[in-house]
């Protein structure tokens, strides 16, 4: 039973590293942008559901409404602004550019709030948990953030194949001359993505900042999680990304049972054993 | 007084870098006029194309679209001004259905005659695939999907970049014999094409491109197969 509650865990925790990972698989598969400051835009969410909380006095999940279109304005002002600059035939110049926007989000965030650790408070639903049989139990704020995860991965999957926004998502990124000659503005398309993207973040970082302690400086860790996790599932496949973020957390919970000091080397581990076995990832994208 | 051009290029130059691809071109099209412009490989009649559709822009010269300039808009903006391209080589998106790339085609939301049914009845073949994946379509059926395309942003002006190349004559003769009634719609073509033949016999009005510069043009019925000869191959 103490194995069936551990997997239970990982299981659940995957749904988070799959949010981690939906919005940096949705933006590289649109505009082939590696969005390196992804983790950090995942703390900088939870620091505004922060505010918003402390604010407003509401508790986080309810500060998912306001903290939710404030991700996405910053992610299409910062598109318009700033990435779209960046893109062109060449790789490097996102890259490069997401790379100092990871740095001045963490000494932003370093000025504005201390390096001290916080936490969002959600009350009573925090230690809530239901036995779901003998000897086996389901914390209620793990299985709201499961729910909600594959409830963020069906939503995506449904807007991209059967909305106006994901048809010019899809044909942006087979060919962005020929979408321009179609009539669509790409430099709106690729901001919409990233206010999509941001919207997804913002829910990711909430979560994560109920669920433990945060600071600026954990971003990087969040943006390696996503990035396996896509890499696993394969690119392109949003169910996909949801079983790479199941099996990154399963492994991750199966080796801190083992011994605690291995809960990050053994997700790691899981990653190279696929990376190995199946570099294109568990369900990549059929061509068509 | 006749009425003015729906599209008027007047000495248009167009670079690749440093590399000029157009001299000089000067073109007129009026309404609902078919245009062929022809010429060799590297003639620059896809450069015309392009900097007519917004995907390139010329260094010099004026372009006008119903008598406003077009030359510094952006693709997406001539598409919603009226001017649509079928691409050299169809290039309909690959991860999308055959009606996902005609919708893509109407997102512009201009008004006009051309809807999915439309294109349908146009192109039968298609309705029959509108769920596959669009390379799952023969290269005749792929360049239908094009047109197809196209036409769904409801164009003035409707721009055919080689639209033989590739496909079996008797799938050529096929496409072309289904473009006068789309030109019974009103609108404008301009045929680029290498088969001089089909060109001729579509067009009203012919451009005769030689490394960058108009070589010759006038009603297709007046010129001769010898000037036109000497006008494609510079002797």
């Amino acid at each position: 039973m103490e194995w069936v509650n551990v997997i239970l865990q990982g299981v659940l925790i995957g749904g988070l590293y799959a949010m981690f990972a939906a919005g940096l698989s949705l933006i590289f598969g649109v505009m082939r942008l590696v969005n390196i400051a992804h983790g950090d835009l995942i703390v900088l969410a939870a620091y505004v559901a922060l505010m918003v909380t402390q604010t407003l006095g509401i508790d986080p999940l309810s500060s998912l409404l306001l903290v939710t279109p404030i991700m996405a304005v910053i992610g299409y002002a910062l598109q318009r602004g700033l990435l779209n600059r960046t893109l062109g035939d060449d790789l490097l110049p996102p890259l490069l550019v997401t790379f100092g926007l990871s740095i001045i989000i963490q000494n932003g965030l370093l000025e504005l709030f201390t390096a001290d650790s916080r936490k969002l408070q959600a009350g009573s639903i925090e230690i809530e948990t239901f036995q779901l049989m003998q000897g086996v139990w389901v914390g209620a704020l793990p299985l709201i953030q499961f729910v909600v995860a594959v409830a963020v991965i069906a939503a995506l999957q449904a807007l991209f194949y059967r909305t106006a926004l994901g048809r010019a998502f899809r044909a942006t990124s087979d060919d962005q001359a020929v979408a321009q000659l179609m009539g669509l503005d790409t430099r709106h398309v690729f901001a919409m993505a990233m206010a999509l993207s941001l919207a997804i973040v913002a829910i990711a970082g909430v979560f994560l900042a109920v669920r433990a302690n945060f600071d600026p400086a954990i971003g990087p860790a969040r943006l390696i999680f996503g990035f396996e996790a896509v890499i696993i599932g394969g690119l392109g496949s949003m169910w996909g990304t949801l079983a790479g973020g199941i099996i990154l957390g399963v492994s991750q919970a199966i080796g801190a049972q083992i011994d605690p000091g291995w809960q990050l080397l053994a997700g790691h581990l899981a990653f190279l054993a696929i990376l190995a076995v199946r570099p294109q990832g568990l369900f990549p994208k059929v061509s068509g | 007084m006749p009425d003015a051009p729906l599209l008027e290029l007047r000495a248009v130059d167009a670079y690749y870098g440093d590399f000029q691809a157009l001299f000089g071109v000067s073109l007129q099209i009026d309404a609902g006029q078919v245009v062929a412009v022809i010429g060799a490989n590297g003639a620059g009649k896809s450069t015309l194309l392009k900097s007519i559709a917004g995907l390139m822009r010329p260094r010099r010269g004026n372009m006008l679209f119903d008598g406003a300039p077009i030359g510094a808009a952006p693709a997406f903006e001539v598409v919603a001004r009226g001017i649509a391209l079928v691409p050299e080589g169809r290039r309909l998106f690959p991860s999308l259905t055959v009606e996902e790339n005609l919708k893509i085609g109407g997102q512009s939301g201009r008004p006009g005659p051309w809807t999915l049914s439309r294109v349908y009845d146009l192109f039968p073949v298609l309705a029959e695939r509108r769920h596959l994946p669009a390379p799952a379509l023969s290269g005749g059926q792929q360049q239908m999907a094009a047109i197809g395309r196209a036409l769904m942003s409801n164009p003035r002006l409707l721009l055919c970049d080689e639209i033989s190349l590739g496909l079996a004559p008797i799938i050529v003769r096929d496409i072309y014999a289904r473009l006068p009634a789309i030109v019974a719609e009103g609108l404008s073509m301009i045929i680029v094409e290498q088969d001089i033949v089909q060109a001729l016999n579509a067009a009203a009005h012919v451009y005769c491109l030689q490394e960058g510069r108009i070589a010759l043009h006038g009603r297709a019925r007046d010129l001769t197969r010898e000037s036109i000869t000497a006008a494609y191959f510079g002797v």
